[in-house]
């Protein structure tokens, strides 16, 4: 088997590993983009469902939200949807300057998008621990429940995509055993997926 | 090879495959015949821990307050745990692994004509994780209060309070196992598409895939479509537990409802997630053995869209009287109806195929046969139960239980038989003693049928699932009642010895069978034009296709199968 340069890659593919004859055809759509928007198709069913049990929840109850709960902070928030927004751009322009065979400038824009993102999840959790210490628990009322457990859910998704991305950041142009700027599409598509579906919740959960 | 002090040895030709340490061959793998074979023996291996459950139960049901011999003495929360885990592994543990994983992983790159998986290593974590979730589960079972008692389908609030189920860290155990082991079949699901999209050999159009490869990519398609709101609701229900937030306790504001709407929008395509596979399977067993072509490739294709699209609008069945809008219920009813069409239409194709074949009862033969008449009695009685007027009466009878048993037994269990026998001699090289294997269908497929057929009865009569003891019910109590329970225990019973038949001709083929040949079943899909067992890394050279995957008997041709990477002369 030949080696591929993404081996240690949970995301490698085995098909640079059948140099034999005859050839199939070369795939329209790379393996990684094929698995990510399948992974993506089942993560929209996922927050589908927690944004359907808030607004069935919600809808059984009569004051929203409930009595004595503190209310959340919809300013700073919305600057920090306005952060994650531009991490997103970032990620985008970054994306662009790779498919111009132009890497470090990409590399170094895509590091910019990963701060901006690292900014969102610590600005996020100062926020929840604010909340905390004013009474809103995951207990208090199904109101904090079903906010740590939506935006939770999120932060989860943040920081584990997070995690990839600074792990692509790291593994790129490295000078043993390097990533590609195509092999990392699909970790960008993910990061996408994470700045797309916050302004949704950012409405559902703060505004509505 | 199975040195392990061995460090890996490059072949002196880069094409060819490494021969691995027995570490990195068998327990850490890559390969996805190996990865497809991990799934295999421990789907079987729970097969036989939900088998035990079932006769721990049965014989309660049949002897109540009597010591079961080889078990012990059934009490209540014990019972509701038996029933509950027999359920959950059954479908959780069994049908997926096997049928879906398991033979997934071994026959789509085989039948599709390439090397290996497209992401072998998540192939890989999907199986670790999924061995964990099982281990999880096993583990739930040894916790004080005991394993998780609130039935497979484990509505809140029983399963959600403690004080109510009893298992504590029993029911959270189960909601964990349960949420991992979906985290396991989505890497699996996202490499079996991936790879039936991107790694399909040569020449091989949409309409070459065998069918069997098909159905278990389509089935894959429900599950990830479907499989989202079910984790949503589990990560819900482990919060509801332990700490102590309150999703579906109408006392803090939540909604009970609202998991039942969560549970069943994955459950009901779960239901065609382990029938298609199944259905593939039989596809593939009778063209071969009746040396006819599939009869209606495109048909028979397209109704298992149909089904699949038509499976995510029938959930509300389950829940009729669950207190939804009758409104409500009259729409899924109608849905729920609906889907029967697409099916009776692949059952037709399937029978057309059989017609005028010049049929070969062979073991695999006689399972997919089995399948067949069995999964008609199923899908015949789905119809009663999909009216909602007939439902209030039959709702949770043992007339459900029956019908549910007459789908899930002949897609798990008859189902995997067939699939295990038709490619035994490709997995093991050997081929399987064809008297033993016959003498095992007719002792699965008799006591089956006196299992469940009885069932009916009882649940007409007005017996309700999930009860302990009859004798608490004087109306249920009757000696002739009584007579039919001990009756469907006793099948069950012979029907588990039988299985020991089946354990022996297994290892005993494994090991001292006979020699397979490349191509056993004069078959024409890809996997049987190389050696059996197929070498890491499958295929010496890409095959090429050339044509369909179901050319049998083809006028004009001197042999009755027609190979798919046969060049055209």
């Amino acid at each position: 088997m030949t080696t591929t340069s993404s081996q240690s890659v949970l995301l490698a593919t085995s098909e640079s590993s059948l140099p034999r004859q005859p050839k199939r055809a070369e795939p329209p759509v790379s393996s990684g983009v094929i698995g990510m928007l399948l992974f993506m198709v089942t993560e929209v069913m996922f927050f589908g469902a927690l944004i359907s049990a808030y607004l069935v929840i919600r809808a059984g109850l009569d004051e929203w939200p409930p009595w004595g709960q503190p209310r959340l902070p919809i300013e700073t928030t919305a600057i920090n949807t306005l952060v994650l927004l531009v991490s997103g751009f970032l990620m985008s322009y970054s994306r662009n300057l790779f498919k111009k065979k132009n890497i470090s400038e990409g590399r170094k824009w895509f590091g910019y998008s990963i701060l901006l993102g690292t900014f969102f999840f610590i600005s996020q959790g100062y926020e929840w621990a604010q909340l905390i210490k004013f009474g809103l628990t995951v207990s208090s009322s199904v109101y904090g429940g079903l906010f740590y457990l939506i935006i939770g859910a999120h932060g989860f998704h943040v920081i584990g995509t997070l995690a990839f991305l600074i792990y692509a950041w790291n593994r790129l142009g490295a000078p043993v055993n390097p990533i590609t700027s195509e092999e990392i599409f699909p970790v960008q598509l993910l990061w996408y997926f994470v700045v797309c579906v916050w302004p949704v919740l950012y409405v559902l959960v703060y505004l509505d | 090879m199975s040195q392990a002090t061995a460090a890996v040895k490059k072949d002196s030709q880069a094409e060819h495959h490494e021969e691995l340490s027995f570490l990195y061959k068998y327990i850490l793998p890559v390969d996805h015949k190996i990865i497809g074979m991990q799934y295999i023996f421990t789907g079987l291996i729970m097969a036989i821990i939900g088998g035990y459950f079932s006769y721990a139960f049965r014989m309660q049901l049949a002897f109540p307050g009597e010591v079961v011999p080889l078990y012990g003495l059934v009490g209540p929360g014990e019972y509701n745990m038996l029933i509950t885990n027999h359920g959950t592994i059954m479908i959780f543990w069994v049908a997926m692994p096997v049928l879906i994983a398991g033979f997934g992983n071994y026959l789509i790159p085989l039948m599709i004509g390439c090397d290996d998986m497209v992401f072998p290593r998540l192939n890989r974590l999907s199986y670790q994780i999924f061995l964990v979730s099982a281990l999880v589960l096993i583990a739930s079972f040894f916790v004080t209060g005991g394993g998780f008692g609130g039935a497979w389908t484990s509505y809140p609030p029983l399963s959600s309070n403690a004080e109510y189920s009893l298992t504590d860290w029993g029911a959270s155990l189960w909601i964990l196992a349960v949420a991992l082991e979906f985290v396991s079949f989505l890497l699996g699901g996202i490499n079996f598409i991936t790879t039936t999209m991107n790694a399909r050999a040569p020449g091989m159009k949409m309409m070459d895939i065998p069918i069997a490869v098909w159905f278990i990519v389509i089935a894959v398609i429900l599950f990830m479509a479907s499989v989202g709101p079910l984790i949503a609701g589990a990560v819900m229900l482990f919060m509801d537990q332990r700490l102590g937030t309150s999703f579906f306790l109408p006392s803090g504001g939540g909604d009970p409802l609202l998991w039942q709407h969560l549970f069943w929008f994955f459950g009901h395509p779960e239901v065609y997630v382990v029938l298609l596979p199944t259905m593939g399977i039989v596809a593939d067993v009778i063209t071969v053995f009746s040396r006819k072509k599939l009869f209606g490739y495109r048909t028979v294709l397209y109704t298992a869209f149909a089904t699949g699209g038509l499976s995510f609008v029938v959930w509300a069945h389950h829940q009729f009287i669950a207190g939804i809008d009758p409104r409500v219920a009259n729409v899924f009813v109608v849905t729920t109806v609906l889907i029967s069409i697409p099916l009776a239409e692949m059952m037709f194709s399937y029978i057309a195929t059989l017609y005028g074949g010049s049929i070969e009862l062979k073991t695999p033969m006689l399972w997919a046969l089995g399948f067949l008449a069995a999964f008609l009695i199923g899908g015949v009685t789905g119809i009663y139960l999909g009216a909602s007027a007939l439902d209030i009466y039959f709702h949770d009878s043992y007339f459900v239980l029956a019908h549910f048993h007459y789908t899930f037994f002949p897609i798990t269990i008859i189902g995997m038989f067939a699939a295990l026998t038709f490619w035994f001699p490709k997995m093991f090289g050997r081929m399987m003693n064809e008297t033993l294997g016959k003498i095992h269908f007719w002792g699965t497929f008799i006591p089956f049928n006196c299992i469940f057929l009885p069932l009916f009865f009882l649940g007409l009569a007005g017996q309700n699932r999930r009860v302990y003891n009859f004798q608490l019910y004087p109306d249920l109590a009757t000696q002739d009642l009584q007579n039919i329970r001990i009756f469907a225990t006793l099948s069950l019973v012979v029907m588990l010895i039988f299985q020991l038949v089946f354990i022996y001709n297994f290892f005993v083929s494994m090991f001292k069978g006979e020699k397979a040949p490349n191509n056993p079943w004069n078959a024409n899909t890809l996997e049987w034009s190389i050696p059996s067992p197929p070498p890491h890394g499958n295929f010496k050279t890409l095959p090429t296709v050339y044509r369909g995957a179901y050319e049998y008997s083809v006028p004009g041709r001197e042999l009755d199968y027609w190979p798919q990477n046969e060049a055209p002369k």
